[in-house]
């Protein structure tokens, strides 16, 4: 470790030992692999992140460069970071990969862990992705169009209780990427759906809901994001629990625009 | 930039510091004043200065670039406002897209003078609150302002279809925060942020779209480009690539929030960072007031010397909850429930029996830091010492029952459960203090417009609406009020001068700016030192944390200063940065910020050691009542204290120059709050 690090806590004095199978790779034209280290002191009180900066420490002072992995408010709300862990996306618990804690493992686990993998998020460098096709999805439609300054008095549009809160619920996604991670399509459906669902739910999304969804979809599959054929991994894997049934409305949308003529 | 400093005739009253504790470690400068702001009546001077400043001509808009550095609130409705009036935006992000900026991860929400309650509140008790809660530490002009522009902003959000929560009529649901008597703040759940960053950033892309704005995410801007006295671009480094990138513009916004980070554990995201600021600081922009910092008394403690950060809980939990540590040092490793009531030491109930556990932020953080010093801490051992007080929620749950304490707290509850492992329903709480947000930053005028002329500064990254101390749920509202409505206004007045003649690649001052950039790059490349980058940083937190944390000494301030010194001579001999600069390199990114974060510390602990008073946030053991409360000296330090960066060659560290801003106020009479 380093030259300041000399008092350990009570908690990491006799810590777990992990066998962490990591992917690297150099950039994104380079092809990667898997790469096998040794950790110990593992305390069950970490993050997984933390676990990760702690290896990374051991790896500097080995002369070895540390593992480049996103992350960025480490409190489970700006959908930076994003591992595999063990095959699924941000780890065996429904939350995001900063918010899952050591205790969840043992003592002597091997964890594998690997970046999101899907066409449309071609890895970067190690476990670090490129996910700007969702930006480009956004900037189809995933907007109300009002200036600054055009808006009406804010009780002039009035919105059910019931509405605000379903808008609200689906609003929460923070654009991870798990759900095209943990679907075998590398589809974005959910992540359109939770957009759609939003903006569609509210009065000040209509004018534009035609145009939305088809703009939106159409980005999608340029991107190279896969179809939907409703197998749920997306939802299971989503922290923020976006529901399923976000696809349907997405689709219903979609249906809705053909019809009207787009 | 004499035009910012030269005005000394307009003080005759400016105040007599009887002190001079930071003698030696600084240059007196001349005074300094906002000339932008108008006069009359406190309720026009925002409509008089919006009607005098020039218009653009909207066929030149597309003649005109602007650079803005931050996708946060501040920057990315900024960047949305200035794209629909026809503007060529560039604008700048280190994260990996705009919507992940950590004005997202605000909680509570977000304060307007609505008035939807009818009860009481209006423009003038906002702008009165924020003043107070400031302790009289901010610009009267700039805050009322802010209270004004708080309620378009509320429309302009729900027209973008911002979910705030509402009630069964389907108007818009409000709550009373922060200890003000009405209530007057928006929310979305607990995630007031997410919603409102969401609706900028979408906002944002929609310009991407129409081509007026150009996002570079990925992106940190290392240096700011000056030519001819003007702020005219940025040199920024592409993070995948690491290629160095010129940008030029006609006008540069920093809007790149606060910088927290300097204590290395904050509830800050783990890259937020001072780079952007500091370099602009550097080249000519003061800095106001950097020492004032709020430190939030409810967070989750450090497990382990691994922390990377820490966690907020709302301070709402303090309405029920009860803060104790135990009578005696031996009972601090106990079970909390074996310790009977009579060893319990219930330290705010018993030192402030008419507030208990509602005390402001700045008195619960400083007891709980007093109580631990005493090594009557709670919780896992950390470099020898407990930092932890219990929160307990057991009387609570015996008199409203389980499930009414689930239903005000239960996502909290589960939060702390996911980050400790333990059961809140079963075990008390344990909570300490952490650095939340930094009131002090660039300093600006009425216009948002550095010392620099041509760079602007919005949000957390400049210093003007909060004083010594920010209330809950205004900083959202700062930064849209900038973003959305101050910046577009002002920002016109400087580029009616436009068209701009262009600057050239070439130009010695681009060249110049360049150059530092990559020679800094070169030197961490090449030090191959044996320390990594995170030891400096958090050994550079706890010298912050331990001396300019939450009380602040004549003594502790200059071992600070002496401390910042050795291990930043150190760092640049002995840093360790491995792999490459022309690839993805994390290291690299922390190595830049860390360079930063120390000269602004010692920054930090100067302004701190001249201020010998106490004000919100800012708690000088020297100037406290007879009761251990916080003692403003109105008749010394009523002035914003603007630093100029400068070196001693001799001493080979910071000199800076002192400018002070007298503060007047003309529509509050100002006051000392107590809390017996």
């Amino acid at each position: 470790m380093t030259a300041t690090a000399g008092t350990e806590s009570d908690t990491t004095s006799d810590g777990m030992k992990l066998t962490l199978k990591i992917w690297r790779q150099a950039n994104p034209e380079t092809p990667g692999a898997m790469h096998t280290f040794h950790l110990e002191g593992v305390s069950p009180d970490m993050s997984f992140l933390e676990m990760l900066d702690v290896l990374n420490e051991q790896l500097n002072a080995e002369g070895e460069e540390p593992i480049a992995f996103d992350s960025d408010c480490r409190e489970g709300i700006c959908g930076m970071c994003g591992l595999m862990i063990n095959g699924q996306a941000h780890g065996p618990e429904v939350t995001t990969t900063c918010q899952l804690h050591m205790r969840t493992f043992s003592d002597g686990d091997e964890i594998t862990i690997e970046p999101w993998r899907a066409d449309a998020f071609p890895v970067l460098k190690d476990l670090c992705v490129d996910r700007s096709s969702f930006d480009r999805i956004i900037q189809q439609g995933g907007y109300v169009s009002v200036n600054t300054g055009s808006a009406p008095e804010a009780h002039s549009i009035q919105v059910p209780k019931d509405a605000a809160d379903r808008a609200f619920d689906v609003a929460t996604c923070i654009g991870c990427g798990a759900c095209v991670a943990a679907c075998p399509n590398g589809s974005a459906s959910l992540f359109m759906g939770a957009k759609i669902t939003h903006l569609g739910e509210l009065p000040q999304g209509q004018a534009e809901r035609d145009a939305r969804v088809v703009n939106m979809v159409g980005q999608h599959d340029h991107e190279g994001f896969g179809g939907c054929t409703n197998i749920g991994e997306c939802t299971a894997a989503c922290p923020k629990e976006i529901p399923l049934d976000v696809i349907s409305q997405l689709n219903k949308d979609l249906r809705t625009a053909m019809r009207h003529g787009h | 930039m004499t035009e910012f400093t030269s005005d000394v005739d307009s003080h005759p009253d400016s105040p007599g510091q009887d002190s001079d504790d930071a003698v030696g470690y600084y240059v007196p400068g001349e005074p300094i004043a906002d000339t932008k702001a108008p006069g009359g009546p406190i309720s026009e001077r925002w409509n008089t200065r919006k009607f005098e400043a020039r218009l653009v001509n909207p066929a030149n808009r597309r003649k005109l670039s602007v650079i803005m550095v931050g996708t946060g609130l501040a920057g990315a409705s900024a960047a949305a406002t200035l794209g629909e009036a026809g503007y060529v935006v560039k604008s700048f992000c280190y994260q990996d897209s705009p919507r992940r900026a950590h004005s997202i991860a605000a909680q509570g929400g977000i304060n307007a003078a609505k008035n939807y309650k009818e009860d009481g509140d209006s423009v003038h008790r906002l702008f009165y609150d924020t003043v107070k809660g400031g302790d009289y530490r901010s610009r009267e002009s700039n805050v009322y302002r802010l209270a004004e522009v708080s309620t378009n902003i509320i429309d302009q959000c729900v027209a973008q279809g911002v979910p705030f929560a509402r009630e069964y009529g389907g108007l818009l649901d409000n709550r009373s925060f922060g200890g003000v008597q009405v209530s007057r703040t928006f929310y979305a759940r607990g995630q007031t942020g997410q919603q409102l960053l969401i609706g900028a950033y979408q906002a944002l892309e929609r310009q991407v779209n129409a081509g007026t704005v150009t996002t570079y995410t990925r992106h940190e801007m290392l240096e700011l480009i000056v030519v001819d006295g003007k702020a005219r671009g940025i040199i920024a480094r592409d993070m995948v690539t690491g290629e160095i990138e010129t940008h030029l513009a006609d006008v540069v916004v920093l809007a790149s929030g606060g910088y927290g980070n300097v204590f290395y554990l904050s509830t800050n995201a783990m890259g937020c960072n001072v780079t952007a600021t500091w370099r602009a600081h550097r080249k000519g922009a003061y800095m106001a007031n950097p020492c004032y910092t709020q430190i939030h008394p409810t967070c989750i403690p450090v497990s382990g010397t691994h922390q990377s950060k820490l966690t907020l809980m709302s301070e709402s939990l303090r309405n029920d909850g009860r803060i104790w540590v135990p009578k005696n040092k031996a009972d601090c490793t106990k079970d909390p429930r074996d310790i009977p009531e009579e060893d319990r030491d219930y330290y705010l109930e018993r030192i402030y029996p008419s507030f208990g556990n509602l005390v402001p932020r700045d008195i619960a953080s400083r007891q709980a830091k007093n109580m631990c010093d005493e090594g009557r801490g709670v919780g896992p051992e950390v470099e020898g010492v407990r930092r932890g007080v219990y929160l307990d929620f057991a009387d609570a749950i015996g008199r409203l029952g389980r499930d009414a304490v689930e239903d005000k707290y239960g996502n909290l509850f589960d939060m702390y459960a996911r980050i400790t492992g333990e059961d809140p329903y079963q075990v008390p709480m344990r909570i300490y203090p952490a650095v939340h947000y930094v009131m002090g930053g660039l300093w600006v005028d009425y216009d948002l417009q550095s010392t620099i002329p041509g760079l602007f500064v919005t949000g957390e990254a400049n210093f003007s609406d909060h004083g010594a101390n920010r209330l809950g749920a205004s900083a959202l509202m700062q930064g849209l009020a900038d973003g959305y409505f101050v910046l577009p206004h002002t920002i016109r007045d400087y580029l009616a001068d436009g068209p701009f003649e262009a600057v050239d690649p070439s130009h010695p001052a681009v060249v110049e700016a360049r150059r530092s950039v990559e020679d800094r790059i070169e030197h961490f490349m090449t030090v191959q030192g044996t320390r990594s980058v995170d030891s400096y940083h958090r050994e550079l937190g706890n010298i912050m944390w331990e001396y300019c944390g939450m009380e602040r000494t004549e003594d502790g301030l200059k071992k600070a200063i002496d401390l910042i010194r050795g291990l930043r001579d150190d760092f640049w001999r002995n840093v360790k940065v491995l792999g490459s600069a022309a690839t993805l390199n994390q290291s690299l990114e922390k190595a830049g910020r860390v360079a930063d974060f120390f000269e602004l510390g010692e920054l930090m602990c100067i302004d701190a050691l001249n201020r010998r008073e106490s004000c919100g946030g800012h708690f000088r053991g020297e100037s406290q009542t007879e009761d251990g409360e916080a003692l403003r000296h109105d008749d010394q330090f009523a002035y914003v204290a603007a630093w100029e960066f400068a070196m001693d060659e001799g001493l080979g560290a910071q000199k800076p120059v002192l400018h002070k801003e007298d503060l007047t106020y003309t529509a509050i009479e100002m006051k000392q709050r107590s809390y017996k």
